[in-house]
C-alpha cells in the first residue's frame, strides 16, 4: 500500500462498480457492512451485501406526523433523507446484556463477558447522524465512568458518510449547525451525483484508515468540476430547509420552566415516547434483572427507556413527573438547554425525526418558536 | 487505583457479616468484600446494591468513613428489591457498585457550628458525617443533631441518639409527628426544632437529609434563623438506575443527581427546588 501523507488529499470518483468494490473491501476486512435498504415501507439501516441492496430510486416525504416513500424517477441510492431509526440502534443497542452471573459458594460470580461482535462499517451516515454519534460518544465516552461498550463499538467501526444533496421535509440541521455538509468524524465521505447521463459517487478520505481503503480501490480521482457541482447542491439543500430553531431561546429553555406553553403541549402530547425512540441522541436506559427458573443463573439487561414514561421518575411514594406537561418539558429542556451544561453542545442535531414520527405532529421547532415569540413571557 | 479501573457497571460481591434490625421495616447490614480488601468512601456517598437476579437500588453508606474495613448500609424495606434484601441473612452475598456521588463537606465546615437535620431514614446517610465530625470534635464549635420521625417507634438509631445526647459536647433534639401515651418528648415537624437549637447562625454549616418537602421547609427555617444559603447542604433523591451518569433517570434540571449530587449546596439548587415536577 502506498504511504499517504495527508489522508484528506485522497479522493476518488466511484461508479457503481467502484461503490461495490468499496462494500466488498469493507466486508473482506471483517466489517459487517450496514447500509440503507427498504423494509416495511421505510428505509432501515441493516446488513447489506452489495449496492443492489440499497434503495435505488427511493425518496421520502416527511412532514409532521407523516412519512411516505416515493419513487424519485432516478436511480439515486441515497435519495431519501434519514431513516426512521438511525445508527443509534447499532452503537447503543435497544437491548444489551450488561452481565451474566451464576450462584456460587453461597454467593455469586460474574461470568466473563462474551467476545465482542464483529466490527461494523456504516454506509450512508448523514451529517446530522454523524453529529449525533459525536454527541453520544461524549455522553458515553468518559474514560472513568463511561460505557466501555459504546466506546469500543465506535472505535472499531468504519464510517462512510454521505452528504445530503436535498433536504428532507422536516430537516433543520442547517440551523443547528450540524449539516448538511459533513465535516469531521468520518473515514470516507461520499456525495452522490445522480443525473440522467451519469451516476457517480465522489469520495474523499477523512482518516488514514479511509485513505488507505480509497487508494486500494484504484479509482480515478474526483474531478474538481464535479466536486464544485456537489458543493453547490449541498449548499442549496442547506438553504431549502423549511424549519429553523431559535438557538438562543432553545439554549435558555430551562429558564422558562413555568411557561404556559407547557400546559398547552401537555394537552396535545400523547406521552407515547416515539420522539425519544427515534431521536439519535436520546440515551436513557433502564435495567431489567432476570433469573432462570432455578435461580442459579442471572442476567442484567439494559434497555432503552423514555422520559415520557411515568415510571421513569418513580421514587417510593410516587413519580416526580406526573403531568404530561412536565415530561415533555423534561425532554425538550434537557435536549435543547441542559445538554449544553452537561456535554458542551445542544442535544439536538436537527434531523427532524421527532417531528415526522410524532403521531400528533408536535414540532420541536414550533414549540420553541412559540416560547421565543413570547420573549421572556411567563 | 484498581478500584477506578473496574468496569463501573459490574457489581462486586460483598458478604453480609451481620444484619441488625433497626425498626420493623428498617435494617442495617455490615458487608465485607468477598474477594478481600476494604472499601474507601466519603460521608454522604452511596452504592448501588444488587440482589442476585432481583434488582439494584441506590442506598447511602451509613457507616464510619474512618473505618475502611467494613461497609455499612441501613435500608428501609419499601418495595421489591429492598424487601428481598430484608430477607437476607449473615453469610449471604449482595453485589456492590460504587461509591458514587458527592460527599458531605465535613472538612470545609471546620471552625463552624455543625447542625445535622434528619427526617426518617434520612438519618442513615448523615451518620457517616456525624461520625466524622465527632472524630474531629475539637475542630467544630457546637455539634447539633435535630431528628424527626413519624412515631416514637420509628426513631432510627435510637440507642446511638441517646448516647450522643448523653455527651457534653453534642446537642440532640428529637421530635415525632405523632406521639403515643409513653412519649413525653417533642411533637411536631423537624423544622420546628431549629429555633430551639443554640447555634451561631453566622458561622453554621447545616447538613440536611430527609424527604424533599422536609428538606425544603428545613432550608427555609434555617434561612429564617439566619443561616446563609451557602452554609446549607441537602442530599437529593431521584430514581437511579446506573449511579454514574449514563442512564439519565436521575436528571434534575442540568444535574445528574448521581454524580453532581446527591449532596448539593443549597444556594446552587434553591431555584430548581422551587419548580414543581422538574
Ligand atoms: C442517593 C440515594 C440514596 C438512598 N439512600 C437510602 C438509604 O440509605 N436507605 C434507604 O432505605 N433508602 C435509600 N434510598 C431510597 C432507596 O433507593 C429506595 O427506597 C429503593 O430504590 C426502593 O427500591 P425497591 O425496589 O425496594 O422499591 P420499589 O418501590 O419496588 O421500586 C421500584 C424501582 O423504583 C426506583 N425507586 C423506588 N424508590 C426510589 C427512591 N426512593 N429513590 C430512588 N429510586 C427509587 C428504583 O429504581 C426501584 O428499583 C436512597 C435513594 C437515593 C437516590
Ligand atoms: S430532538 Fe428531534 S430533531 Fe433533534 S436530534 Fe432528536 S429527533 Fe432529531
Ligand atoms: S411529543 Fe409526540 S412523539 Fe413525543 S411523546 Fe409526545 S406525542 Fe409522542
Ligand atoms: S443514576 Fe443513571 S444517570 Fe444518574
Amino acid at each position: 500500500m502506498p504511504g499517504v501523507d495527508d489522508p484528506k488529499t485522497v479522493t476518488a470518483a466511484l461508479d457503481m462498480a467502484g461503490l461495490d468494490a468499496l462494500i466488498a473491501a469493507l466486508a473482506e476486512r471483517g466489517y459487517r457492512v450496514i447500509g440503507p435498504m427498504v423494509a416495511d415501507d421505510a428505509v432501515v439501516y441493516d446488513e447489506i451485501a452489495s449496492s443492489a441492496d440499497l434503495p435505488a430510486g427511493v425518496g421520502d416525504e416527511q412532514d409532521g406526523g407523516r412519512y411516505r416513500l416515493r419513487a424519485r424517477g432516478d436511480g439515486a441510492l441515497f435519495g431519501y433523507t434519514v431513516a426512521p431509526q438511525g445508527w443509534k440502534r447499532l452503537l447503543h443497542p435497544p437491548r444489551q446484556k450488561m452481565f451474566a452471573a451464576r450462584r456460587q459458594d453461597g454467593g455469586f460470580a460474574i461470568l466473563p463477558p462474551e467476545p465482542a461482535a464483529a466490527p461494523m462499517a456504516f454506509l450512508g451516515v448523514r451529517a446530522c447522524e454523524l453529529a449525533a454519534i459525536g454527541i453520544q460518544s461524549r455522553v458515553f465516552g468518559d474514560e472513568a465512568a463511561g460505557d466501555p461498550g459504546y466506546r469500543g463499538r465506535l472505535a472499531r467501526s468504519f464510517v462512510v458518510a454521505v452528504e445530503c444533496a436535498e433536504a428532507g421535509g422536516t430537516c433543520f440541521c442547517a440551523s443547528m449547525g450540524t449539516g448538511p455538509q459533513v465535516e469531521a468524524g468520518f473515514d470516507i465521505r461520499l456525495v452522490e451525483l445522480a443525473g440522467h447521463d451519469r451516476h457517480v459517487f465522489l469520495a474523499d478520505a477523512g482518516s488514514a484508515k479511509g485513505a488507505e481503503m480509497l487508494s486500494g480501490l484504484n479509482a480515478p480521482p474526483a474531478p474538481e468540476a464535479d466536486r464544485a457541482e456537489a458543493r453547490r447542491r449541498v449548499s442549496a439543500a442547506a438553504g431549502a430547509m423549511g424549519r429553523t430553531m431559535p438557538a438562543a431561546t432553545a439554549r435558555r429553555l430551562g429558564e422558562h420552566a413555568e411557561h404556559r406553553r407547557w400546559a398547552d403541549i401537555g394537552k396535545r402530547c400523547l406521552s407515547c415516547g416515539n420522539c425519544t425512540m427515534v431521536c439519535p441522541t436520546c440515551f436513557c436506559t433502564t435495567v431489567e434483572d432476570v433469573t432462570d427458573l432455578k435461580g442459579e443463573h442471572a442476567e442484567r439487561w439494559r434497555t432503552w427507556d423514555s422520559c415520557f414514561s411515568i415510571d421513569f421518575s418513580y421514587i417510593h411514594g410516587g413519580a416526580i413527573r406526573n403531568e404530561v406537561r412536565s415530561r415533555y418539558r423534561q425532554w425538550i429542556t434537557h435536549k435543547l438547554s441542559a445538554w449544553h451544561e452537561q456535554f458542551g453542545t445542544s442535544g439536538c442535531v436537527g434531523c427532524g425525526r421527532c417531528i415526522t414520527w410524532c403521531p400528533v405532529g408536535i414540532d420541536i421547532t414550533e414549540e420553541v418558536q412559540a416560547i421565543h415569540a413570547d420573549g421572556k413571557g411567563r | 487505583m484498581t478500584a477506578a479501573m473496574r468496569d463501573p457497571m459490574l457489581p462486586r460481591p460483598f458478604r453480609i457479616e451481620k444484619v441488625r434490625r433497626e425498626l420493623s421495616d428498617t435494617f442495617t447490614m455490615e458487608l465485607v468484600p468477598a474477594e478481600g480488601g476494604g472499601f474507601a468512601f466519603a460521608a454522604g456517598q452511596f452504592n448501588m446494591l444488587y440482589v442476585f437476579g432481583i434488582g439494584e437500588v441506590p442506598i447511602s453508606i451509613s457507616g464510619d468513613p474512618g473505618d475502611g474495613g467494613k461497609l455499612i448500609h441501613t435500608t428501609r424495606a419499601v418495595g421489591a428489591v429492598t424487601r428481598a434484601m430484608d430477607s437476607m441473612r449473615a453469610g449471604d452475598v449482595v453485589g456492590v457498585r460504587g461509591p458514587f456521588g458527592t460527599p458531605w463537606p465535613v472538612e470545609e465546615a471546620f471552625g463552624h457550628d455543625l447542625v445535622f437535620v434528619a427526617g426518617g431514614v434520612g438519618l442513615a446517610p448523615l451518620r457517616p458525617a456525624i461520625y466524622q465530625a465527632m472524630a474531629n470534635r475539637q475542630r467544630f464549635g457546637k455539634v447539633v443533631v435535630l431528628y424527626g420521625a413519624r412515631t416514637p417507634d420509628d426513631i432510627l438509631f435510637r440507642r446511638e441518639l441517646e448516647r450522643w445526647r448523653g455527651r457534653f459536647d453534642m446537642e440532640v433534639h428529637v421530635t415525632v409527628d405523632r406521639g403515643n401515651p409513653k412519649w413525653s418528648g417533642n411533637v411536631g415537624v423537624v423544622p420546628n426544632l431549629i429555633a430551639h437549637a443554640g447555634f451561631d447562625p453566622l458561622s453554621t454549616t447545616a447538613f440536611v437529609c430527609g424527604p424533599e418537602v422536609m428538606m425544603r421547609y428545613t432550608a427555609l427555617a434555617l434561612e429564617k434563623n439566619g443561616v446563609g444559603r451557602e452554609g446549607i447542604f441537602l442530599s437529593m433523591e431521584r430514581n437511579m438506575k446506573c449511579g454514574c451518569g449514563l442512564c439519565g433517570h436521575c436528571q434534575w434540571g442540568p444535574h445528574f443527581v448521581c454524580k453532581d449530587g446527591p449532596v448539593y449546596r443549597y444556594d446552587r439548587i434553591a431555584d430548581l427546588l422551587a419548580i414543581r415536577e422538574l
